[in-house]
């Protein structure tokens, strides 16, 4: 489904150009999940923003669904990742100005595929039920991750991509919201990719990657 | 997908009301100001036009009898029937009203009075006899007649027009007239007036009204004004609009990783400015108008005509009133919020997403913005010195209040700094760390601030210098209590010997049109006598300008023709190809478009042999009585005599209403800054509570520290307010040295009035303290939890 | 708004709202309406009939140069009552428009004068006649030899005119119908002057020789409110037969038409709705309308079907009340000149 060809991708620093990707490749399939790993600036945010769309690979090629999208235009990429790849960030998800129940039925009203009961059932799932009508600043942290990903799943993406989807919520919090993701995302068959610098996490994936200066160790 | 992008989009306002309340008051700030502005320009530039010219005096070529008050109807027919496209006019006292009779099918179609309204009907209009007034007239008039009164909004007071035959019934004068109004364009092969009317003679249409120059000049600066008006409304626009798209940088980097396009973004938020521009500009232009009307009563009158919907002809009038005031309300939310997008446009899908800090000023930055306020401020130095038209001047100006208020935070920075280093204790010491760290929330509000007070500096000492200006000049013009025309050489002979026994001077005034140093001037002769040297000031003089001249060894030249001629006092004028003579003085001569040049009565006519004089300046202690004996003993007509006080009251109380106008203005100019201020301050208050609760924590009460929240706004104030005062001076001399210059030739002399200014200043610290009150109060009441809240982890 | 404009809607036959068919000699204003069987009476009725809403003193002429150039002259008095009497001072309820023009086949020339009643600025009188506005007069010793002058900024005229026929009287012996409803006016024509006089321009004076047309009609309701104008036809035949015809359109596109032939001698024939008939053939832009400046024009009756065509397609009178008129050219069936008027184009 998604396939990295020797992926290149450098950043304009002080001392010219900083490689951050050097030529990086892998495959992943329906329902794979992947952990990313690495240390701070091996690049694999910024591995994770391109396959995101997010951002622009200089080299090499991403494909998804067959398809080359390494080139594609602003509004093509967002069309992407309206429809088709989901993200989950560390934090500052959620839009602080609607209440939970329209910020999980927004994606899937851009995405056109809303579905009430299944979007209540999403919610129901992860403990939601009581805080539709809430705002995202009266939420835990671990509340507003949790809405995060119900807001990504209930677009149905075919792969779900998370930065550090727990890495600001306390250890057992993590654990728990990390199931409840992994559970929820093998239920709608999507392919997930990890970024995540905690052991903890990776090991919860089918398989991980390590990403050393740019390069898979 | 745009429906649901919007949705949330919008959902940002909805959970900040005060900022929407914000965006929406200062557009519609903004807006009412200018219209405002724009109304009672065109409400006194109304009034000055209906006293200036109430039935086109100046307009038209008249015929006017030789001798005598009356044109006979037989005269009229006669001549009518000769060709000559005349048309009557009966004019006399009626009920102590000027009463004017006009023929509206033979009046010049220009002529406003004789407009006929929609469904106007001819017939009942030579049936009832109506008589036209405005609303002031009718109000006194309405309990002397039956007939019915027309109100028509531009007539000016205590003026009747009506039929002409109505008219001659009024006035018991029928078969009578008193001119006629000489039509621009007349058949082929006219016969001359002598052939026919030998009885009457032309008397060519005059030049420009002397006033209408002046308040040109006038309506320039309170245009100006206007836009500096617009330019504090659009200052809150801007900050508005920055803080709310800085608040919603999350939800745009939220939106866009989940796919919304950039395009579709900048659009959607773009078509929300433009719904806020035109819901902020329509109420604006209403409020606009509804200030207008409260502050004049006469404007209700013409605003009958723009809102009212009946006369079809106005109609499109008032759409363009309408399209004026919103697309400049549009204009200036385009030009507030277009670094916002332009922002917006930039940001990057892969930031933290967190919301930065509203405008920092530190650092880059602030060099940034040192550099561009330094360069345009060398801008204005370097245009007021080589600048050349109108153009220049007003960039001028743009580029002189823009580079004062992006210097205006630096400005309080180093000088909040200077204050922190002198103080020695520590409570002084942190307020003043502690109001500079303010600075960049505030600095927009101050800036709002600022501009509104270097506004309403400049245009009291704009208006107030205007206004003495004018008086002064009509005191030293008209200082003779009546003016008197005599109709021939005859008529000038015996007016002089039936005056000179009833009044203390009779003073002629010759005058003859000749190119003087090689630009159209009138030459004037003047029997200079005290009457002159009490009266006249000079802009610049000879050591004794008036005898120099009396003795006829030296003229006294107006500003236009020095300046013009490049010539000033010493220099010589050649008047004749014999005679040059050196200039004793320069006087001021607000509102002429030509040169002039007074001499003696005597040297006059050396040069101008057979000039016999027609106008009469009279000195006397009873022009009241004085002008009934010329009228009723010696047989002069009602429109032969001029009396000083009259033109002088006339002046004097359209420039008092208009004077009432820009001071409330002033006011609510510095109200809006105000509201600048209350909604920085309370944009700042939730931010507050991390940097005020370890001093609270340190032992400092509530109280205090709301007690140092307002002497905080009231120190930025004052501080404001203080670099105000010689914006708002540059400000005054660039309309009136430059601006003034550029587009009448002439300068307007800048006097300075420090009360007002005190009193400006006072309002403005008035302001910010109002604006800060409620903050301060909401902080020392502010629940200890919340302060104590700052310290625990838990958030 | 202009209250020339305003006397202009009142003046305007195609602008007055008809205001009911009282049929009893009087409307509900107290103005007289025409009646069938009047006997005319002259020359008083060449005279004002103050009872009267709406009378017009109407000359058009067909003129030649020494060089053969054509030239086409209008000269026209309308009075308009407000009320159905006349008094004397500027209280007279009698309002008076001239309107005057000047075409060669170049230039257009127009101008217009109001004037009130009653004081002597614009009126008429019998014996002798004189009709004026302002200095333009149709003046003379009687209605059969007349002096006719009027100037503009831009021309003047001055030309003599001696009747060569006898009056012709229109409809049912001068009461004319105007539409189906029965509005009717009366009218009578003096088609036969002989014109001989000076025109006046920027480019100097010219002298002239032609024929012209006096129109006299009066009434106080002459149009229905579903008409939206007319195209009026006095077509002079070289034979010297003459042809005054007109379609009044309705608003529906139909028309209602009306015509009288008139033989050299002077003896007319009247034809009702329907034989007269007249269809535009080109188009001419003027400003920001289209005005039909050739026509094909039939009497079946007689064997007319000619092409009539404009001297001058821009004879536009951009008055208070703008409308088209002008001289034309007869070709067809038979070959002539007359004039054209046409209003409702604007």
């Amino acid at each position: 489904m998604l396939k990295l060809t020797d992926v290149t991708k450098s950043y304009a620093g002080a001392d010219g150009p900083i490689e951050v990707l050097r030529g990086v490749s892998f495959e992943v399939n329906t329902g794979d999940t992947l952990a990313l790993t690495g240390e701070s600036g091996s690049g694999k945010s910024t591995l994770l923003h391109l396959i995101g769309g997010l951002d622009q690979a200089e080299g090499g090629q991403i494909s998804f669904d067959g398809r080359d999208i390494t080139h594609l235009g602003d509004a093509e990429r967002a069309a992407l990742r309206r429809s088709e790849i989901g993200v989950i960030f560390q934090q500052f998800n959620l839009i602080p100005s609607l209440d939970v129940g329209a910020n999980i039925a927004f994606q899937a009203r851009l995405a056109r595929r809303y579905d009430a009961q299944a979007a209540r059932a999403l919610a129901t799932k992860l403990g939601l039920e009581g805080q539709l009508s809430k705002y995202p600043e009266q939420l835990s942290g671990g509340q507003q991750q949790r809405v995060a990903i119900a807001r990504t799943l209930a677009a149905r993406p075919k792969l779900v991509l998370a930065d550090e989807p727990t890495g600001n919520l306390d250890e057992d919090t993590a654990a728990q919201v990390l199931a409840e993701m992994l559970a929820l995302v093998a239920a709608t068959g999507a392919a997930l990719i990890t970024v995540t610098h905690s052991p903890q996490v990776a090991a919860q994936m089918g398989q991980t990657l390590r990403l050393s200066h740019g390069q898979l160790a | 997908m745009s429906a649901t992008i919007a949705r949330a989009l919008w959902s940002h306002w909805r959970r900040s009301p005060l900022q929407l309340f914000t965006l929406l008051a200062g557009l519609i700030l903004a807006t009412a100001l200018w219209s405002g502005v724009q109304a009672v320009n065109a409400e006194a530039r109304a009034s000055y036009d209906a006293a200036a010219a109430t039935l086109g005096e100046g307009q038209f070529d008249q015929i006017i009898p030789r001798q005598g008050d009356d044109i006979t109807q037989a005269s009229y027919i006669a001549l009518r029937r000769a060709g000559w496209q005349v048309a009557p006019v009966i004019e006399g006292r009626w009920n102590g009203f000027r009463l004017i009779g006009l023929d509206p099918l033979t009046a010049p179609a220009t002529l406003s009075s004789v407009q006929p309204e929609e469904g106007f009907d001819f017939a009942d209009y030579l049936r009832d006899g109506p008589l036209s007034v405005s609303a002031d007239t009718a109000e006194k008039l309405r309990d002397l007649t039956e007939r019915p009164l027309r109100i028509v909004a531009d007539l000016a007071l205590d003026t009747v027009v009506a039929d002409i035959g109505v008219a001659q019934t009024l006035l018991r004068a029928e078969g009578k007239l008193t001119r006629l109004i000489v039509a621009p364009t007349q058949p082929m092969g006219l016969p001359t007036l002598a052939v026919v009317a030998p009885e009457l003679r032309l008397e060519p249409a005059q030049a420009d009204a002397d006033v209408g120059r002046l308040t040109d000049s006038f309506h320039l600066n309170l245009t100006a004004f206007g836009l500096l008006s617009f330019a504090v409304g659009i200052f809150i626009v801007h900050g508005a609009i920055g803080l709310a798209f800085e608040q919603r940088r999350a939800m745009i980097r939220t939106l866009r990783a989940m796919g919304v396009p950039l395009a579709v973004l900048v659009i959607l938020m773009a078509t929300e400015l433009l719904v806020f521009a035109l819901i902020g500009g329509g109420i604006g232009v209403l409020c606009g108008y509804a200030i207008a009307a409260l502050l004049l009563p006469d404007v209700a009158a013409t605003l009958e005509g723009l809102y009212g919907a009946q006369v079809a002809g106005t109609l499109q009038f008032r759409a363009s009133w309408w399209m004026s005031g919103l697309a400049i309300c549009i204009g200036g939310t385009a030009l507030a919020s277009s670094g916002a997008l332009w922002r917006l446009s930039r940001v990057s899908v892969i930031e933290t997403g967190r919301a930065q800090t509203w405008r920092t000023l530190s650092g880059k930055a602030s060099v940034i913005q040192a550099v561009v306020a330094l360069a345009l401020l060398a801008i204005t130095v370097v245009l007021a010195g080589v600048g050349q038209g109108l153009i220049a001047g007003f960039a001028l100006l743009g580029c002189l209040l823009l580079g004062a208020a992006l210097a205006l935070p630096l400005l309080l920075s180093v000088v909040l700094a200077g204050f922190r280093s002198f103080s020695k204790q520590a409570l002084p010491q942190w307020f003043w760390a502690d109001t500079r760290q303010q600075l960049p929330g505030l600095s927009l509000a101050l800036m709002a601030l600022l501009l509104a007070m270097a506004a309403n500096v400049g245009v009291s000492t704009m208006v107030s210098s205007f206004r003495l200006t004018f008086v002064g000049f009509l005191d030293q013009r008209l200082f003779s209590e009546l003016y008197v025309r005599a109709d021939d050489a005859d008529q000038s002979a015996a007016l002089q010997r039936f005056l000179t026994p009833r009044s203390r001077a009779v003073l002629p005034i010759v005058e003859e049109r000749r190119q003087i140093a090689g630009l159209p001037s009138e030459l004037y002769g003047a029997k200079i006598g005290p009457s002159y040297s009490d009266n006249w000031d000079f802009l610049a003089a000879a050591e004794t300008p008036w005898q120099d001249a009396a003795r006829g060894q030296a003229v006294l030249v107006n500003e236009q023709l020095a300046r013009r001629a490049g010539l000033w006092v010493g220099d010589q004028i050649t008047l004749s190809d014999q005679l040059s003579l050196p200039i004793a003085g320069v006087f001021g001569d607000y509102g002429n478009p030509i040169g002039q040049v007074v001499i003696s009565q005597s040297l006059f006519n050396t040069l101008v042999p057979d000039a016999v004089p027609l106008n009469f300046g009279v000195r006397s202690d009873d022009a009241r009585a004085l002008r009934q004996a010329l009228i009723d003993d010696f047989g002069l007509r009602d429109s032969q005599i001029v009396d000083q006080d009259t033109i002088k009251a006339l002046s004097l109380s359209i420039f008092e209403r208009t004077f009432t106008v820009t001071g409330a203005l002033n006011i609510l100019t510095l109200a809006v800054a105000g509201f600048a201020i209350l909604m920085s301050l309370l944009t700042l208050a939730a931010m507050r509570v991390p940097q005020l609760a370890p001093v609270w924590a340190l032992g400092l009460t509530r109280r205090k520290l709301g007690q140092l929240e307002l002497i905080r706004a009231l120190v930025l104030a004052a501080l404001t307010a203080l670099f105000a005062l010689p914006l708002g001076l540059a400000l005054a001399w660039v309309l009136l040295a430059i601006v003034n210059v550029e587009a009448f030739g002439w300068r307007l002399p800048m006097y300075l009035f420090p009360a007002d200014y005190l009193k400006l200043g006072l309002f403005a610290t008035v302001a910010a303290i109002l604006a800060a009150s409620w903050p301060a109060l909401k902080l020392s009441r502010l629940p200890p939890a919340d302060l104590l809240k700052v310290f625990s982890n838990e958030r | 708004m202009n209250v020339r404009l305003l006397l202009i809607a009142l003046l305007w036959p195609g602008l007055v709202l008809a205001q009911g068919f009282a049929g009893l000699g009087t409307d509900a204003e107290g103005f007289s309406v025409p009646e069938r069987g009047k006997v005319f009476d002259f020359p008083s009725d060449h005279g004002p009939h103050p009872d009267f809403r709406i009378e017009w003193w109407y000359i058009t002429a067909n003129m030649t140069g020494p060089d053969g150039t054509p030239y086409g002259l209008q000269w026209t008095l309308f009075r308009s009552a407000m009320a159905p009497e006349e008094r004397e001072g500027w209280s007279s309820p009698q309002l008076w428009l001239g309107h005057a023009a000047l075409t060669t086949p170049e230039h257009h020339f127009t101008a217009e004068r109001f004037a009130r009643g009653g004081v002597g600025q614009a009126g008429v009188t019998t014996a002798p006649f004189e009709a004026w506005i302002d200095e333009w007069r149709m003046v003379g010793p009687n209605f059969d030899t007349v002096t006719l002058e009027a100037s503009g900024p831009d021309f003047a005229y001055d030309v003599q005119l001696t009747a060569q026929g006898p009056l012709v009287f229109h409809g049912d012996a001068g009461y004319s119908v105007k539409s189906a409803e029965g509005q009717a006016s009366y009218y009578y024509s003096q088609p036969f002057y002989a014109l001989s006089g000076t025109i006046m321009t920027d480019q100097g004076e010219v002298p002239v020789t032609g024929q012209a047309w006096l129109d006299r009609e009066w009434s106080s309701q002459p149009l229905s409110d579903d008409q939206s104008g007319w195209d009026w036809f006095s077509l002079s035949f070289d034979n010297g037969d003459k042809l005054m015809g007109f379609l009044l359109r309705q608003t529906d596109g139909s028309f209602y038409s009306s015509a009288t032939w008139i033989a050299p001698d002077g003896v007319s024939t009247a034809y009702e709705d329907g034989v007269f008939a007249a269809e535009p053939l080109a188009w001419t832009e003027i400003g920001p309308r289209e005005v039909p400046t050739r026509w094909r024009v039939r009497l079946a009756e007689k064997g007319v079907d000619v092409t009539v065509e404009a001297i001058n397609p821009n004879a536009w009178m951009p008055l208070s009340v703008p409308y088209w008129e002008g001289p034309v050219t007869i070709s067809g069936s038979h070959a002539g000149r007359g004039y054209l008027e046409m209003t409702g184009y604007d």
